[in-house]
């Protein structure tokens, strides 16, 4: 604010007073559902969790494994060449702590997520995922993960196929 | 690249107005910003006839509810019967709408226009976090739960792994903003916090505490944008737009290494470039980077080159030494109107609010607020979509 300005508008009211009736309030809530069409790559990507398996998508040109796969190399663009399977584990690129749900509600049991290279995806592409059977304090940067698939029939061509990803046992190898 | 040679002509700020910032404010979108354009206008010293088209920047649809947004708020912001647009690009929009307007100038079609950026989280009851989510790739990253502040915390744990910062070290800019607030008549959240405050403020999203993070807010902000030859007839103290840059990395946010915004650094080096800024630590006076959360300060001031990649902070261990490096006498102001942390964060407005500041530590304007070093020369920036758009302004007097 300019010391030119000496009188700024603007009203405040608190929540209770909405809540109460106390200030005029309109209230409605839009009615839209959607059905996206999953499209050509991210088609075959879920139906492929569905299988249990993690595909992505070859561009030639620059070399690179995408996942999630796309038709197109947002980079060199043009069509990207081949489908390529990539392992269920990988490593941990960032993460983070969740105690809040999707409605900024407070959770009773944080959410671990992790961004997380695959094995088999060029260096930096990373898929967003949830960490389980791993305390909050446990997990870094670096940390090699490992999928858990939900059962079989349980499955339905959804990111969610995954449960989450636990920590590489100590022996036990990725791809 | 832009050819500075070939823009066509010289655009100035010839006035600046802005509505309180609140968590709730009972004016509708359309009166908010008709008050910081009316507000806009008159210190310009013009009318809404003086004045040629008019640029509207506001965020996500979903907050009001109302998915036509710039047509619902029209006849508030004056576009009532002239050229009008609106532009969008998520949280870079409050930047990104005067850049429009500059273009609008700068190409030669019009002398005078308005920019007005305006925000009405609080429509989205009880909290616009779930419109937020509505962001978010349907099939990918919906079904896992995401809220908004998880992206902040994934970029902020990354950005604090890669360089080795400390949550004290970034603490101490939310101390230094919600203080700089104090001096902001319009602030939502002006407070004197310690880091330890910070520290012990309620988790989020870890490593996002309560303190870390802006708020949800209403509210609107206006500039008024001249030709040289408009300007110099309007203003003995126009403050010239010398460079604006705006770049955008790829949606698919999971695929690059989140610890550095090197789309930021494009935009800056386009707005640089056009102002003919070869070293920007030296040149810039004054700078309000984005700080929707502490630790984006840093981000983007990097970004933004006033610092090398993971130093801003470097010889910052506490409060002191924010104030030392980056107060409003210390050796780079940054954010002395108080930023988003301090002032509030109704999104599109947010940005242009730091237009405003710019504009009015340049005149000499800002009263308690005003940095100590005589500045000539300073830069907006705001950041958004998914992670992934810089916009930058340079301006001088």
């Amino acid at each position: 604010m300019s010391e030119r300005i000496k009188e700024y508008r603007g009203t405040y009211y608190g929540r209770k007073e909405l809540e109460e009736g106390l200030v005029p309030a309109f209230h409605d809530r839009p009615y839209a559902l959607y059905a996206w069409a999953t499209g050509v790559a991210m088609g075959r990507f879920l139906a492929e969790l569905k299988n249990g398996r993690i595909i992505g998508r070859r561009c030639r040109r620059c070399g690179r494994v995408l996942v999630p796969p796309r038709m197109f190399c947002e980079f060199c663009f043009r069509p990207t060449d081949e489908w390529a399977y990539v392992a269920d584990t990988g490593t941990v690129l960032t993460y983070s702590v969740s105690y809040l749900g999707p409605a900024a509600e407070r959770l009773k049991e944080p959410v671990v997520i992790a961004v997380i290279q695959l094995d088999g995806a060029s260096p930096g592409i990373g898929i967003l995922h949830k960490l389980g059977e791993v305390k909050p304090e446990e997990v870094h940067v670096g940390m090699r993960v490992k999928a858990v698939w939900k059962a079989p029939e349980e499955r339905e061509g959804a990111i969610t196929d995954i449960a989450y990803f636990r920590p590489l046992k100590e022996g036990e190898r990725g791809r | 690249m832009m050819d500075p040679g070939r823009v066509k002509r010289r655009v100035a700020v010839v006035g600046a107005g802005m509505t309180l910032f609140r968590r709730r404010l009972k004016e509708t979108g359309r009166e908010l910003s008709f008050y910081a354009a009316k507000m806009a206008l008159e210190q310009a010293g013009i009318t809404l006839r003086d004045v040629d088209a008019v640029v509207c920047g506001s965020a996500p649809d979903a907050f009001d509810g109302v998915h036509m947004k710039g047509e619902y708020l029209l006849d508030g912001m004056g576009g009532h019967c002239r050229p009008y647009m609106r532009v969008f690009v998520g949280g870079g929009t409050g930047v990104f709408t005067p850049i429009a307007a500059w273009w609008h100038v700068a190409s030669g079609h019009f002398d005078i226009v308005l920019a007005i950026a305006e925000e009405k989280m609080s429509s989205c009851h009880p909290h616009p976090q779930k419109a937020f989510t509505t962001i978010f790739d349907p099939m990918l990253t919906r079904p896992l739960g995401a809220n908004l502040v998880w992206i902040f915390a994934l970029e902020m744990m990354r950005y604090m792994s890669v360089h080795g910062v400390k949550k004290e070290q970034i603490a101490t800019i939310a101390v230094k903003n919600k203080r700089n607030a104090l001096d902001h008549p319009c602030a939502q959240l002006p407070a004197k916090i310690t880091v330890q405050d910070v520290l012990n403020s309620e988790v989020m999203v870890w490593p996002v505490q309560r303190l870390d993070i802006s708020p949800p807010s209403d509210g609107a902000a206006a500039v008024v944008l001249a030709s040289e030859h408009m300007a110099k007839q309007l203003t003995d103290d126009p403050v010239w737009i010398d460079g604006v840059g705006w770049c955008l990395d790829s949606t698919y946010w999971t695929n690059r290494d989140l610890y550095y915004p090197k789309y930021v650094e494009y935009a800056a080096r386009m707005a640089y470039r056009m102002a003919g800024i070869k070293d920007p630590p030296k040149e810039i006076d004054v700078a309000e980077p984005y700080d929707p959360f502490d630790y984006k300060e840093a981000h983007h001031a990097e970004g933004l080159m006033l610092a090398r990649k993971g130093e801003y902070l470097k010889d910052v261990k506490d409060e002191n030494d924010i104030f030392a490096k980056y107060g409003r006498d210390g050796d780079l102001p940054v954010c002395p109107s108080g930023g988003l942390l301090g002032v509030g964060n109704p999104i599109a407005a947010a940005g242009m609010m730091k237009v405003c500041e710019i504009f009015w530590q340049l005149r000499g304007e800002a009263g308690r607020r005003q940095v100590k070093n005589d500045p000539r020369t300073g830069v907006a920036q705001a950041w958004g979509d998914l992670m992934q758009i810089g916009t930058v302004i340079v301006m001088r007097r």
